[in-house]
């Protein structure tokens, strides 16, 4: 389950409302803007889930750029970072890639605490023990603008 | 019975003698015969890895996921507050503010530390560059990068940024860093193998209170660091995943 976003939150005063249609059957109100959080230089941005993508652990790099304290992202499902103007599709084949077993790479445009977003390029894998699937990791790094602009195109043909 | 002791290759040649100095002590309050074999490269490092010679490393984060699923080591510490980061620079006087205006077919020197060419690759990405479309120049030390672009033989250089920093000033002036990486995460690490584990708690003990006598002291200024500080099975776990991810 995730609260709905809150106004009081959202930094800007240019916002728009949507219901997004979260994995398990529940729904979220999403609040958020234009402005964009560019991406730190040299920096990685960490993140592990269970198996069922429930968040188990984040980096410093992780906590800063999606604006939640590391306590409220703990736990959570990581589609807690889940933005509007990403397809369904996207996240559907990066689950079938992993559940595969395979690495999953891809744009992805996150959604912030204050509304806001910031660009991605994720890698995703599954972290298998013993030849068993145990959870999965993602790393995060800064995405090339040319790459940004193609999904900036792709992405709103994909819904 | 004897036990074997290395080091990541990727070591200073200030580092050295330290690390001689530091097998010294650590036979002496261990009461363990060590024998410290320094190897010239990543590849025969492996190969004694491989064929179960190794009993105790001071490893490179890229070999960590094989260290620890398949050759049963564990951590033990890793130096207090470091961490293995990159540094992308280009010369003084080349008029490129940010990585994204490098262009594809750059020549690129790197020293053959895997963790430092993989690190900084990836801050490279952003640029549109990857291993296709740069021409890459492996060097064996981090002087031998900053020499490459002086020389303008190459464009670009990917350093570990403590090396980096450990450049005289003379040839930093004629260098300008593009990006330093702050991944945090990524370190070497004392690692500890099946042979040596039943001394695991003792090891760990000894080597956690060496800053605190003077004879130990003496022994860490010697590698270029303070104290040592305790991997946790859980942070080995998260930068298995980690470097894992980045490597598959
Ligand atoms: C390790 C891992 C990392 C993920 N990272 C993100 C992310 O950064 N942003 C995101 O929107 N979804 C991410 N997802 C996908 C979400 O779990 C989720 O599928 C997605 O947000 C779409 O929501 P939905 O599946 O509820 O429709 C990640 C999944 C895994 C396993």
């Amino acid at each position: 389950m995730l609260h709905d976003m809150k106004l009081e939150d959202i930094v800007g005063d240019q916002y728009k409302e949507v219901t997004l249609d979260l994995y398990g059957g529940f729904t979220r109100k999403i609040i958020y803007t234009e402005i964009e959080t560019p991406y730190p230089d040299g920096k990685l941005i960490v993140s592990t889930t269970d198996k069922q993508g429930i968040i188990t652990h984040v980096n410093q790099s992780f906590v800063y750029m999606s604006g939640f304290e590391e306590e409220e992202l703990l736990g959570a499902p990581h589609s807690i970072l889940r933005h509007p103007d990403m397809p369904p599709a996207a996240f559907a084949d990066l689950w079938n890639t992993v559940n595969a077993g395979n690495k999953w790479q891809g744009f992805v445009k996150n959604l912030r605490k204050d509304g806001g977003y910031y660009w991605v390029k994720a890698t995703v894998i599954p972290n298998v023990r013993d030849g068993e699937v145990v959870g999965y990791t993602s790393v995060r790094r800064k995405p090339s603008l040319t790459k940004v602009d193609e999904c900036i195109k792709l992405y709103p043909t994909l819904f | 019975m004897s036990y074997q002791f290395t080091v990541s290759p990727d070591f200073t040649p200030a580092q050295l003698s330290g690390w001689y100095i530091f097998n010294t002590w650590l036979q002496n309050q261990t009461d363990n015969a060590i024998h410290l074999e320094m190897y010239n490269d990543f590849h025969s490092q492996r190969k004694a890895i491989e064929e179960d010679r190794v009993d105790l490393i001071y490893a490179n984060p890229f070999d960590a996921t094989m260290l620890v699923r398949d050759k049963g080591f564990r951590p033990l510490v890793k130096p207090a507050a470091m961490s293995d980061e990159v540094i992308i620079a280009v010369s003084a006087t080349n008029l490129v503010e940010d990585v994204e205006y490098l262009e594809a077919g750059i020549k690129l020197a790197v020293t053959d530390a895997p963790d430092v060419q993989m690190m900084g690759m990836i801050m490279l990405e952003s640029g549109d560059l990857d291993s296709s479309n740069v021409e890459l120049i492996t060097c064996d030390a981090n002087i031998l990068v900053a020499k490459q672009i002086l020389r303008e033989e190459a464009e670009v250089g990917i350093f570990l940024a403590s090396a980096y920093d450990e450049l005289s000033s003379m040839i930093k002036d004629e260098l300008r860093i593009l990006v330093r990486s702050q991944i945090s995460v990524i370190h070497h690490s004392l690692m500890i193998g099946p042979n040596l584990l039943d001394q695991r708690e003792k090891i760990h003990d000894i080597l956690l209170n060496m800053s605190h006598d003077e004879k130990g002291q003496g022994v860490l200024e010697s590698l270029g660091f303070q104290q040592w500080e305790t991997v946790s099975e859980d942070e080995m776990e998260f930068m298995i995943d980690l470097m894992d991810t980045l490597m598959m």
